[in-house]
């Protein structure tokens, strides 16, 4: 056991785990910050994705001790009241059905949009490799569009 | 505390009135006590619909929602005959209780079975609230109407808000039958209205069986056996007490417990166990599998699931036969969440909150289980993170109930992907011979279908083209085995769509006609010269098939490489048809856009309804591509989703569209139909760009 103390979604936040815990299970279990997911713990599906200064990792492989002083946001901090573009985008297009790979798509494509602010849809298919087993595909696509179309470059800079 | 049966408001007003069909509930109880909130009238005439004196309007979902949409759909349904703004009410899933009637997500069946009895009791409130208004204006009901949450008085044009008639609504009997609502007077029915939890999804509110945290709660990862046929023979947990944070291991339910109070702790101290394991019956391979499917496909079935004609004379004549043999793997549920449940099991009461599609078989098998009475046990559902036909079994609760009362502490039961992948009921592989006699007039004077799967049913014996052709035979053969099968998004449909509708593309390209040209010609020979029993509607079929191909344009126009596919299915009372187009680019293919035409009767909720279609599109497409299971000596070969596949956005279609066949009949269901005709309209597609046809699943097309 050791002790952390993490930046995440930008309050300062302190933990005692083990320095092998995946970020992943320190958000969920010790911050009870439960919007990041599980889904494979292998980074392959990408529902555990939350950004460490600004870049999209799967925390499910990202152990807890390399954290040091990353900025580490989750969906829950992306935005105060649940109005970032890209969240707007998914309300717009209705995409989610069960959610559950919702918000690790979301974060994933929040990073995208920052590289690629008006991505083609080459981009996306390179860029978003989370796995949805509910069949989002189109609609995540078309959400990251209108995204893209809201989005100042100002905004794409959050 | 996240997950909750149901929230304590909530509960206070059921329970309020779970004695009589009606009475006024006082929130006694509430949590900001005060004397406007005892005053606070209650109006439910029904479990699904609550309004306050405020005005505010509660409506229950009863159906547990796996990303179907139903928790959306089913309280539209009340809103739309209650008369009220969508915008303005509140949904809470309902919890466990006969009076919400069958609480099943399964069979695409909740809008099918519930879209008159909810009208109903839409109705019946707003029939009660116009009572209430006439009497306090001393008019005739008939003088009143309602609308957005209010009643109106036609002659003086008074209203009144349904939260100002609750007190009085309260006191009326409820009528036994009332007069639903016009349809072309609905206006909430048939629009589009987001998911209900979207806001709760994108901010990543707590709404999972896996957020489920509670005061004392222990995490329990479980040793289950690493294959089929083996079961647990002794452990040593030494080295896992030594972990930090594991308090304590149990034996449950033939399986070692570790509780800790993290998921890591658990995990940790699980993979420290020394597990030894031991055979009970022989590990079973897919390679024996296919030797037993090949065997048998070639074998009749002493019950033939339909008889027609004689095939083997026809076949006999010595004209044209065609043959081809279809193989399909099996597949894992792999939703998204993976498997795990919340138990606090007590002395002789228990409390349970977590994924299943069948809350009332799940208390009933964890009564059975635990020997406590299943008035004692309450259920409560979260969203569910996918079902796909993996929570229809009870296991992950019971096994949550056991390690809870073995340890004595409330436990949330966590699989990792990999028990999931090793602990499923499989979607059973299969294998199917198909053979067609064609005619001297180029016609189907014959076709046999003789399929093998592991376990279950390996066909629909009165599908299309049965009733079309003159000599048709079902044979179907389920292998017996250790393997745990069940079902999966569109039973049996799911599998033997592929072989009907690839043999059937077959067929036209074999006889030189048009597919979709050919099967309306089948169709016709339905509808004027039946042979047997003819098991879908004739027209409802033909009304998809048509309508996908002037979506699609079918055949015309299409840029040099771009290459049609069309298949059609009938299941779960809804008719699907789909034109899939893959692209060759310089010999890379993709499917790049699917048409599809849906005939589900009328549609409740547009956008959830194309979400499920595009959804099981997608989902088969996926499997169709990537997926499968195989066995070695019991053990599941693909065991994360490493190997086992899914698609992702580089190999998902561009566009996917959907359209409706407009109609005024009951709905039905939608959120199995759409899957079982995507894999053959690729593989149709395929065909097209190719010259080759693809025969097994997946496909694998970048191994090619
Ligand atoms: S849980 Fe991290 S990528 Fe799947
Ligand atoms: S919405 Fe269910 S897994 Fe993506």
């Amino acid at each position: 056991m050791a002790k952390y103390t993490l930046s995440v979604n930008n309050k300062a936040m302190s933990v005692e785990a083990d320095e092998d815990t995946p970020l992943l299970w320190v958000l969920r279990d010790h911050l009870n910050l439960v919007g990041t997911k599980y889904g494979c713990g292998i980074a392959q599906c990408g529902a555990c994705t939350v950004h460490i200064n600004g870049a999209a990792v799967r925390s499910c492989q990202y152990p807890v001790a390399a954290v040091g002083a990353g900025k580490v946001l989750t969906i829950e901090g992306l935005s105060p009241t649940g109005t970032h573009p890209v969240q707007l985008a998914w309300e717009e297009m209705d995409v989610p059905q069960c959610g559950y790979c919702q918000g690790g798509q979301i974060m994933a494509a929040v990073a995208l949009l920052k590289t690629h602010p008006n991505p083609t849809d080459d981009d996306i298919d390179k860029l978003m490799t989370n796995i949805c087993r509910c069949g989002t595909h189109y609609r995540i696509r078309k959400a990251i569009h209108l995204a893209a179309g809201k989005m100042t470059p100002k905004a794409a800079k959050v | 505390m996240i997950g909750e049966t149901v929230s304590r408001r909530n509960f206070l007003k059921i329970t309020s009135i779970a004695g009589g069909g009606m009475l006024i509930g006082f929130n006694f109880l509430s949590d900001n006590l005060s004397a406007a909130s005892v005053a606070d009238a209650v109006f439910s005439p029904n479990a699904y619909i609550t309004i306050n004196s405020s005005g505010l309007v509660t409506l229950m979902a009863p159906n547990p929602e796996i990303g179907q949409g139903v928790k959306t759909a089913l309280p539209m349904i009340l809103a739309e005959e209650l008369n009220v703004k969508w915008d303005t009410v509140e949904v809470d899933m309902a919890p466990l209780d006969p009076k919400f009637g069958s609480q099943v997500a399964g069979g695409s069946g909740a809008i099918r079975g519930r879209f008159m009895p909810i009208r109903k009791a839409g109705a019946t409130a707003r029939v009660m609230l116009i009572s209430a208004a006439a009497q306090q204006w001393g008019v005739a009901e008939t003088d009143c109407y309602a609308e957005d949450g209010f009643v109106i008085n036609k002659a003086s044009g008074k209203k009144l808000g349904y939260g100002e008639l609750a007190a009085k609504a309260a006191t009326l009997p409820v009528p036994a039958d009332v007069a639903l609502k016009d349809p072309k007077d609905f206006k909430i029915i048939g629009t589009r209205v987001h998911n209900i939890d979207n806001k709760k999804i994108i901010t990543g509110q707590p709404l999972y069986g896996m957020d489920t945290r509670r005061p004392g709660m222990l995490y329990a990862m479980v040793a289950r056996p690493p294959a089929f046929g083996k079961a647990i023979k002794s452990f040593d947990d030494t080295e896992t007490r030594k972990v930090a944070g594991v308090k304590n291991v149990v034996m449950a339910h033939g399986v070692v417990a570790v509780l800790a109070t993290s998921t890591w702790a658990a995990k940790k101290g699980r993979d420290a166990l020394v597990t030894v394991w031991e055979d009970k019956s022989p590990g079973e391979s897919t390679a024996d599998h296919d030797a037993q499917y090949t065997s048998l496909i070639i074998t009749k079935s002493d019950r033939p699931g339909r008889v027609d004609g004689d095939v083997d004379a026809v076949f006999a004549k010595g004209g044209k036969v065609i043959e081809a043999v279809y193989e399909l793997p099996n597949l894992a549920h792999s939703a998204m969440e993976p498997l795990n449940f919340f138990a606090d099991v007590k002395e002789n009461s228990a409390e349970l909150y977590g994924p299943t599609q069948i809350p009332a078989r799940m208390r009933q098998e964890v009564a059975k289980a635990l020997n406590i009475p299943e008035a004692n046990i309450t259920l409560g559902m979260p969203r569910q993170g996918g079902g796909f036909g993996r929570k229809l079994q009870a296991d992950n609760g019971v096994e949550a109930a056991l390690i809870s009362q073995a340890a004595k502490a409330p436990v949330q039961m966590m699989w990792t992907r990999e028990d999931d992948m090793q602990g499923d009921y499989y979607r059973a592989g299969a294998m199917y011979k198909m053979k067609a006699a064609i005619s001297a007039d180029n016609q189907i004077e014959a076709w046999h279908l003789n399929g093998a799967s592991l376990g279950g049913g390996s066909a629909m014996a009165d599908s299309f083209p049965a009733a079309s052709v003159p000599n048709f035979r079902v044979d179907t053969h389920s292998l017996h085995s250790n393997i745990q099968t069940g079902p999966w998004r569109a039973p049996t449909s799911n599998i033997v769509t592929f072989a009907d509708e690839s043999f059937m593309d077959e067929l036209a390209h074999e006889m030189k006609k048009d597919p979709i040209a050919f099967r309306l010609e089948l169709l016709d020979k339905a509808a004027n010269t039946p042979v047997g029993k003819v098991g879908y509607d004739i027209n409802k079929y033909r009304s998809v098939v048509e309508l996908v191909a002037k979506m699609s344009n079918w055949g015309k126009g299409l840029p040099k490489n771009v290459y049609q596919g069309f298949a059609a299915r009938f299941s779960f009372s809804t008719y699907a048809a789909h034109v899939a187009e893959v692209t060759n680019t310089n010999g890379v293919l993709r499917v790049t856009k699917i048409y599809s035409a849906i005939n589900c009767g009328r549609v409740v909720n547009l956008s959830g309804a194309e979400n499920q279609v595009q959804g099981a599109i997608l989902d088969g497409l996926s499997h169709a591509l990537f997926s499968k299971i195989t066995f070695d000596k019991g053990a599941v070969n693909e065991k994360n989703f490493n190997t086992y596949k899914f698609m992702r956005q580089k190999d998902a279609p561009i566009e996917v569209l959907v359209q409706f066949v407009p109609t005024e009949d009951a709905p039905t269901g939608l959120g199995e139909p759409a899957l079982p005709p995507i894999a053959p309209a690729v593989a149709n597609a395929i065909f097209a760009a190719t010259g080759k046809r693809y025969r097994k699943l997946p496909f694998e097309l970048g191994k090619a």
